[in-house]
């Protein structure tokens, strides 16, 4: 760990507006919607630091703007405003949101790697395991077949997938294979950083145990830097280093992640830890 | 030489709901030396807990200093130094120890151990050999070594807890009441792990219900009551 390291991701007041909004917005706000105009903001003022070969927790409610922060990061949205940086992009100097189309693919290809929720915003159904893992290295510009199937072997036998199946399709899947294909997906390129988005949520609780020790071998193994959102307290508990909450659009609360959870300031955070089973 | 210097901590917590201020512990000042160990004896409540954790900040301080003296930063205050800087400490520096078991699940207890080392950077083999002695070293039995810890009993719980804290190697450790639940013999045990750890000049600050125990392992007891020391 060397503290003299520069953040792998920077992200500065990014904003996420539906809606025109108004001169009254920020002062008329009711949870994120402007009680003026309607204008809603999904995330509002947002800011954030994720550093080398560390995890990053994201809490918050539905609707808090956690989904909204990562799909922006990968380009699924177009931020209204503010400005992330990447180490690996233009050494940190760019932001990733005035990238050309191209170089856009290139980040989201090569840089970046995101695990939905749903696996079907992630795979391709109907391909087969090695060929959803390929078609991300193809993206990346190799067209060799033979290191593309050693590849695809080598990240399936990672997430405990028998390379044996590597042709069949994840339709026929379970819930918990599924997101471990995407997440050998997601490695597919050696990313700087990974964007794992409610990952065990909907899982059984033998398989989310699967998930989440891969998750921690990935961060050893490959030393990657992990933005974790989940609403699942204990989730974060065991893998962030660091947590921060989020609750209508902005963060209201950061720090160590045992420092949140035990002795939380927020009105929010002690509620939501208040609240855990 | 001053390993640890606390002035006038205090801790306050605000809860929202209900409208509540509880004050947990006030003008704690103490030092400790290298290869020293102090005691902290009180009843439930006092504030005990809630010192150690300021100290690990997994509470954040609301009055005060806590000066320590860091191999890699030098004297630094661990009531205001950044996140990063206390992550750092926790893995190289600064052990924690509680009765509680905190393991990933489905997580073996060599592995658990191995993953302390792991995280730092040391190769697989190397954490391997490095776990392996120092589960031996705290006497757990080897055919636990491969079965996941939620099994455990207390005393088995705890031998774990410090042979994951203890493989990092720190040079000052925190012990959160490792004694409670135990039956005499494994406090026996316990203690006996202890005096080897100050025999390794491990610096040492440990909450403990029995003054009993404390007699020839502690350099200095403190009591606390209602938050502040008598």
């Amino acid at each position: 760990m060397n503290l003299q390291e520069k953040p792998v991701l920077k992200i500065q007041n990014l904003t996420v507006r539906y809606g025109d909004g108004c001169p009254e917005c920020q002062n008329s706000l009711e949870k994120n919607r402007c009680s003026k105009c309607g204008t809603v903001w999904a995330a509002n003022e947002v800011s954030l630091e994720v550093y080398p070969g560390e995890v990053l927790g994201i809490v918050g409610e539905s609707g808090s703007g956690k989904s909204t922060l990562m799909k922006s990061l990968y380009f699924d949205f177009e931020p209204t405003s503010g400005s992330a940086y990447l180490q690996d992009y233009k050494n940190g100097e760019k932001n990733i949101w005035e990238a050309s189309a191209a170089e856009r693919r290139m980040i989201r290809n090569n840089l970046m790697g995101m695990v939905y929720q749903n696996p079907i915003l992630g795979l391709r159904m109907d391909y087969s395991s090695a060929s959803n893992i390929a078609e991300k290295i193809i993206s990346a510009g190799s067209r060799n077949a033979g290191q593309m199937t050693e590849r695809a072997k080598e990240l399936l036998k990672a997430v405990e997938i028998l390379t044996s199946r590597m042709g069949e399709a994840p339709k026929n899947f379970s819930g918990g294979m599924q997101q471990r294909v995407q997440i050998s997906k997601a490695l597919a390129n050696n990313p700087s950083l990974l964007l794992l988005d409610e990952v065990t949520t909907g899982l059984d609780l033998s398989v989310q145990a699967k998930v989440l020790d891969l998750i921690r071998k990935i961060k050893a193994q490959y030393g990657i830097s992990i933005l974790l959102v989940s609403h699942d307290l204990a989730v974060i508990r065991m893998l962030a280093d660091r947590t921060i909450v989020m609750l209508d659009g902005r963060i209201v609360e950061s720090g160590l992640t045992d420092q949140v959870l035990e002795d939380p300031q927020h009105a929010y955070t002690q509620q939501l830890v208040h609240s855990l089973l | 030489m001053e390993i640890l210097k606390i002035e006038n901590l205090g801790k306050t917590f605000y809860l929202h709901d209900p409208e509540k201020i509880i004050h947990s512990c006030q003008n704690i000042s103490f030092t400790l030396n290298q290869g020293e160990f102090i005691g902290i004896v009180g009843l439930s409540g006092a504030g005990k807990s809630t010192i150690l954790k300021c100290i690990h900040r997994s509470y954040l301080p609301t009055e005060g200093n806590i000066y320590y003296e860091s191999e890699a930063f030098g004297r630094i205050n661990l009531a205001t130094v950044s996140e990063r800087e206390i992550l750092y400490l926790r893995k190289y520096e600064i052990g924690y120890v509680s009765q509680f078991l905190n393991v990933m699940p489905r997580t073996t207890a060599r592995q658990h151990v191995m993953n302390a080392l792991l995280e730092m950077g040391v190769d697989a083999a190397q954490a391997k050999e490095e776990a392996e002695q120092m589960l031996s070293y705290f006497r757990l039995s080897e055919n636990l070594w491969d079965v996941y810890p939620n099994t455990f009993s207390g005393g088995e719980r705890l031998r774990l807890n410090l042979a994951a804290a203890m493989v990092r190697k720190p040079r000052f450790m925190l012990l959160d009441e490792p004694t409670a639940s135990l039956d005499n013999k494994t406090k026996i045990l316990v203690k006996d792990m202890l005096k080897k750890l100050k025999e390794k000049k491990t610096s040492m600050l440990g909450i403990f219900h029995d003054l009993e125990f404390m007699d020839g392992v502690c350099d200095r007891v403190y009591n606390i009551s209602e938050g502040s020391f008598q």
